[in-house]
């Protein structure tokens, strides 16, 4: 009645269903990984801020290195060409990253008083992407530039 | 209290657009690490960053764990009053970090 398995027997169907299985979970838990990161989480990062507002392409000019040796710090400048008067000026400028692991990188509040909209900072790149910067004006337009960086050594998002 | 450096003119002309650089010493902790025996390092970063000149708030900076260690940022106000520019960092521990610049308008 029992048949008593050879070692060397072909695979039966049992572990060769339960390994797909396994296969399929593994490769769930990709996509959904897949999801949160790259072009989907600069949309999504976007749209949070706009809240469905147009957003224009120019104005803004997002300077970060081509080549970065270091994600770690990575410096980034970033000029709107905007009056900055009381009527017209930049209300802030978000910054949003594709593959970092929030897509939220740092927001600058600034207005009239600030005579130009030009900031600088230094960023961290989790890895070689694309980061965009949106320049939410006092007219509630937004106007978006943006950049693309390889990234050589990536920003040690695993060690603090 | 965290070390600073801050680069700000002691003069300037009214009307005149000044440059302001600041930088914070702060580790910066992402929260996505783990420490040697896997255990989450909890997220410690400065989350804010206000300055203030002649009581008016002229920049604010949300911080988010995307920017680097020690944060720096460089920005502009335009000289109106002579006045103190207060800069203000706090981090995710509700500690902050305060410095007082006077800017004498000519």
């Amino acid at each position: 009645m029992t048949t008593k398995q050879h070692p060397l027997r072909p695979l039966t169907r049992r572990p060769v269903l339960a390994g797909l299985a396994s296969l399929a979970a593994l490769s769930g838990v990709r996509l959904a990984h897949a999801a949160d990161s790259g072009p989907e989480q600069l949309a999504r990062g976007i749209a949070e801020i706009t809240k469905g507002a147009t957003v224009l392409p120019g104005r803004v000019k997002l300077e970060l290195p081509e080549l970065a040796e270091n994600g770690n710090s990575v410096s980034m400048t970033i000029v709107v060409e905007s009056p900055q008067s009381a009527a017209d000026h930049v209300r802030t400028i978000h910054v949003i990253s594709e593959k970092n692991p929030i897509a939220d990188v740092v927001k600058f509040h600034i207005g009239p008083r600030a005579g130009r909209a030009r900031v600088q900072s230094s960023i961290r790149l989790a890895d070689t992407q694309r980061v965009v910067a949106l320049a939410e004006m006092s007219d509630g337009r937004f106007w978006s530039g943006e950049a693309s960086v390889i990234v050589a050594l990536a920003a040690c998002i695993d060690a603090g | 209290m965290a070390t600073t450096r801050i680069v700000v003119p002691a003069t300037a002309k009214k009307g005149q657009i000044i440059e302001i650089k600041t930088l914070v010493q702060h580790p910066m902790i992402t929260g996505h690490g783990r420490d040697n025996v896997g255990k989450p390092i909890p997220r410690d970063i400065i989350n804010a960053f206000v300055v203030t000149y002649g009581g008016e708030k002229v920049f604010r900076a949300d911080l988010f764990p995307g920017v680097a260690a020690n944060p720096f940022f460089a920005f502009s106000t335009i000289a109106t009053v002579t006045g103190e520019i207060v800069f203000t960092w706090t981090d995710d521990q509700g500690v902050e970090t305060v410095e007082k610049r006077q800017l004498t308008v000519i």
